[in-house]
């Protein structure tokens, strides 16, 4: 279908987005890499007036080294991500969960802020920044805000994005030497996780010292899984993982849908996080 | 109305367009490059595949006017003259193809894919051409097609 009638506007600041956001009203929307939101306005489900397109935007793109975190731009692209040395080797779990994202052509287009702001509890990357104590630069008309992933997602398709803001980048503890793995569970033709489990171990000694666990479509947002982070330390062979693993439906509430139901996720969501971890930890 | 300068198939390309209008469309409707083709509403099929500044994308995903000052590549840019692109060759000698409908998403994609990886493995082949449905083929000669233009392309495996 052809969507709705709306005016564009391309910005090439931040500070115009914010204004141009402002200006528009309510019908506003961001446009980032259009991978989710163009199907939107293609089926008609949205129709906002005004469409802000953020592509070109330099200061919301590229990755930066901070010195102590990983600075990514909102506007980066998936297969950027994935690409970058410095996401490779100080948030190398980042890269794995974004390697598995869709296809080569959404990869292209998709960016990093679209994904989070998005926030759909299917996706692979918000988990990933919940874990991982990620950070959000919001600017709005009040000036900037840094928000913790904490409490960055806050229900089905909701954040802490305000309406008249935009997310300009998300900023990454560097978590070099750690060993990552994401394991997800999805049916061939479509790339979307029924369940995911990212998983990052720092090892001392053949053991896991610190654990970082997030899951993937396990309910309204990103799941952390801070009982089986806990239950991880000392852990040093599969079966201590597994037992472990163990806990990871707690605390959870996925939906069932014509994929699963909640009693099957909440069994997957153990079996992928016993495999993630194994894997990060090398022991399989 | 916005006006846009776009490089389609090595020609500049200007137009008015309305800011709802789709890559797709306007390539279609616009300039009559007919060859990209749409099958789906919601980014799945990878039928409307072209390149973009050297990249693949789902032209339907793509606003026209986010292209303005880009580089597009259509199926209808690939041969030169009456010399196919080898792409092309390896799918008509493998049949990779049936009813034919996502032929050109299917060949953009493997030329993309063969761009960064000119040896790709089977595995590689069917995760690189991952966002192209067929609902055809079953994939077989797709996957040998892509093989065989590796081959031709001058890749080893
Ligand atoms: C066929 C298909 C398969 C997919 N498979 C997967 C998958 O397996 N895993 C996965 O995780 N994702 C998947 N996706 C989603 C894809 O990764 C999208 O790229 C991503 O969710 C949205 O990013 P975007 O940059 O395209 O955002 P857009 O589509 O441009 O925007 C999405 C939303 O975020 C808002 N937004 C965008 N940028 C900003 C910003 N800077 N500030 C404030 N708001 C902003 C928009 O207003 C909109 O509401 C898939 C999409 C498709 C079409
Ligand atoms: S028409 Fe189906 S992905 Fe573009
Ligand atoms: S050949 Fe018919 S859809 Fe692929």
């Amino acid at each position: 279908m052809i969507p709705a009638k709306f005016d564009y506007v391309r910005p090439s600041t931040v500070d115009e987005a914010v204004a141009a956001l402002a200006a528009g009203g309510d019908d506003a929307k961001v446009l980032g890499g259009g991978q989710s939101l163009m199907p939107v306005l293609r089926l008609r489900l949205g129709e906002p007036s005004v469409v802000i397109d953020t592509t070109r935007i330099d200061e919301m793109k590229g990755i930066t080294d901070s010195g102590t975190a990983i600075v990514i731009g909102a506007g980066t692209t998936h297969d950027e991500v994935t690409k970058s040395a410095l996401v490779r080797d100080h948030v190398a779990l980042l890269a794995a969960a974004t390697e598995t994202v869709a296809d080569r052509q959404i990869r292209h287009r998709g960016t990093m802020g679209g994904a989070m702001a998005h926030a759909d509890p299917a996706g692979d990357q918000p988990p990933v920044a919940l874990a991982l104590d990620a950070s959000f630069t919001i600017a709005g008309p009040g000036g900037r805000r840094t928000v913790p992933a904490s409490e960055f997602f806050v229900d089905y398709f909701t954040t802490a994005v305000g309406p008249d803001e935009v997310l300009v980048s998300v900023t990454f503890p560097k978590y070099t030497g750690w060993g990552a793995h994401y394991e997800k569970f999805n049916r061939t033709a479509q790339a979307w996780a029924i369940v995911g489990a990212s998983a990052a171990v720092r090892m001392d000694g053949g053991a896991i010292a610190e654990a970082r666990i997030g899951l993937t479509n396990m309910g309204p947002g990103p799941v952390r899984a801070s009982a089986v982070e806990a239950a991880l330390i000392g852990a040093s062979s599969l079966d201590a993982i597994a037992a472990a693993a163990e806990q990871a439906a707690e605390g959870t509430s996925p939906n069932a849908d014509i994929h699963a139901d909640v009693e099957y996720r909440e069994h997957l969501a153990r079996v992928l996080t016993r495999r993630a971890v194994a894997k990060a930890a090398g022991l399989a | 109305m916005q006006h846009i300068s776009v490089t389609v198939d090595g020609t500049v390309c200007e137009s008015e367009v309305e800011p709802r209008t789709l890559l797709v469309h306007w390539l279609r409707e616009g300039l009559g490059k007919v060859g990209t083709v749409v099958g789906c509403d919601t980014s799945n099929c990878g039928a409307c595949t072209i390149l973009v500044d050297g990249q693949s994308v789902k032209s339907c995903s793509m606003l026209a006017v986010q292209a303005d000052g880009c580089k597009v590549t259509t199926i209808q840019g690939l041969s030169t003259g009456d010399d196919w692109h080898p792409v092309q060759t390896a799918f008509k000698e493998c049949h990779g193809l049936q009813c034919g409908y996502c032929t050109p998403g299917m060949v953009m994609s493997t030329v993309d894919l063969l761009s960064e990886n000119p040896n790709p493995t089977e595995e590689e082949i069917r995760e690189g051409i991952h966002g192209n449905l067929c609902r055809c083929t079953g994939y077989h000669n797709i996957v040998k097609s892509v093989q065989y233009a590796a081959e031709l392309m001058g890749g080893t495996k």
